[in-house]
C-alpha cells in the first residue's frame, strides 16, 4: 500500500502513446470457450445453426468478448495474454491491481472468422482514496479494435486500478 | 423470442438472471477470455492472501451483465454501449443477482433505443458492479 502517490512528468508524458498493434481472433471456438465462461446456455453463442437461424454470419461474439489476443511466448504478457509492451510503461512501482470499471461502444457486430487488429493507449491518469487499499492510481486504457476490413467496430475503456 | 419495441415501457424490468459462480467457472472464464491472474483462482498468491480469499473477475460480472442483456433482447436487437463500475469484490460460490431496468426508450433517426441501467447484487443485497446499457431495437 503506498502512503502517498504522485503522477509525474514521465507518467504524464505516456498519455495518448499508441501501443504495438495486436491481433486478436475470434474463432467458433474462441466465442465458445468464451460464452461457456460466462455460463451462456443462448445456442446462439454456441451452434452454427442457431446462430445463423437468429441471422449472423457465424457465431456472435456475446457482449464484451472482442477476440482472445493471439499469445505468443517471450512476445505476450504470460497473465493478460496481450502484448507485453503496451507501449511505454507507466513507471509507477505499485505491485497491485483491481479492475476499476469498464466501457464498450460498438459500431458493427463481431463474428466468428473475423481478425480484430488493436491498438490502446493510457487516456488518462487519477488518484483516488480507498477505505481499503489507501490511494490508488487510476489508469484509464482507451483499446480500438479495427476488423480484417479496416472498420473501427469496437471501443473499450477500461480503469486499471493501482496500489 | 426476440424483443419487440412493444413488448417493453419505461420502467420495464428485465428479467433477472442468477449465478454463483465457483472456482471452476472463474477457470472456464479466465480460459475463454484470456486472463489468468491468479488473484481469481489461486488461493495462495500474495494478493488473495491479502484479501483474505480469490475474488472473482470484474470481467466476469461485466460479461454477466452482457448476458443479461443478451437473455433479454434475445437477438431481436443489439448493443449500441454496455458500461460498470467495479464497486466491490465478489467471492466465490456466493448467489448474485443480475437484474435491470429500462430509463429511457426513445427513435432517434429511424432507430429504436433503449436505455437500462443494471445491477449485480450480492448475497446481502448490495450492488457491487452498477452498469448501464443502450441498445438497439430491431423491429
Amino acid at each position: 500500500m503506498a502512503d502517498k502517490i504522485e503522477i509525474t512528468e514521465k507518467m504524464r508524458a505516456v498519455l495518448g502513446v499508441e501501443s504495438e498493434r495486436w491481433t486478436h481472433e475470434v474463432t467458433t471456438t474462441s466465442v465458445r470457450a468464451f460464452a461457456r465462461g460466462v455460463g451462456y446456455t443462448d445456442p446462439v453463442y454456441f451452434d452454427e445453426a442457431s446462430a445463423k437461424a437468429a441471422g449472423y454470419r457465424s457465431l456472435p461474439c456475446p457482449p464484451t468478448y472482442l477476440g482472445t489476443p493471439i499469445f505468443i511466448p517471450g512476445k505476450s504478457n504470460d497473465t493478460f495474454s496481450g502484448p507485453k509492451n503496451t507501449g511505454p510503461g507507466l513507471d509507477h512501482g505499485l505491485k497491485n491491481v483491481l479492475d476499476g470499471g469498464t466501457e464498450t461502444e460498438y459500431f458493427a457486430d463481431i463474428c466468428a472468422g473475423d481478425t480484430l487488429s488493436v491498438t490502446s493507449c493510457c487516456a488518462d491518469l487519477s488518484i483516488r482514496e480507498s477505505k481499503t487499499t489507501g490511494q490508488m492510481l487510476i489508469v484509464t486504457t482507451e483499446s480500438t479494435y479495427t476488423n480484417q476490413e479496416g472498420k473501427v467496430v469496437a471501443k473499450q475503456r477500461g480503469q486499471g486500478l493501482f496500489y | 423470442m426476440p424483443l419487440s419495441w412493444n413488448a417493453f415501457d419505461e420502467g420495464s424490468a428485465l428479467p433477472e438472471l442468477e449465478k454463483k459462480p465457483g472456482v471452476t467457472q472463474l477457470v472456464k472464464y479466465a480460459a475463454g477470455g484470456g486472463d489468468f491472474n491468479p488473484l481469481h483462482h489461486d488461493f495462495a498468491f500474495p494478493q488473495s492472501k491479502a484479501l483474505g480469499s480469490i475474488i472473482i473477475h470484474g470481467r466476469f460480472k461485466y460479461a454477466a451483465l452482457g448476458e443479461l442483456v443478451s437473455n433479454w433482447l434475445d437477438h431481436g436487437g443489439r448493443i449500441r454501449s454496455l458500461s460498470c463500475q467495479y464497486r466491490g469484490m465478489d467471492l466465490p460460490d456466493q448467489p448474485m443477482i443480475l437484474g435491470g431496468e429500462v430509463k429511457r426508450k426513445w427513435e432517434e433517426n429511424g432507430e429504436k433505443l433503449a436505455e437500462v441501467e443494471l445491477f449485480a447484487k450480492n448475497a446481502s443485497g448490495k450492488n457491487t458492479t452498477p452498469g448501464s446499457a443502450i441498445v438497439v431495437i430491431d423491429a
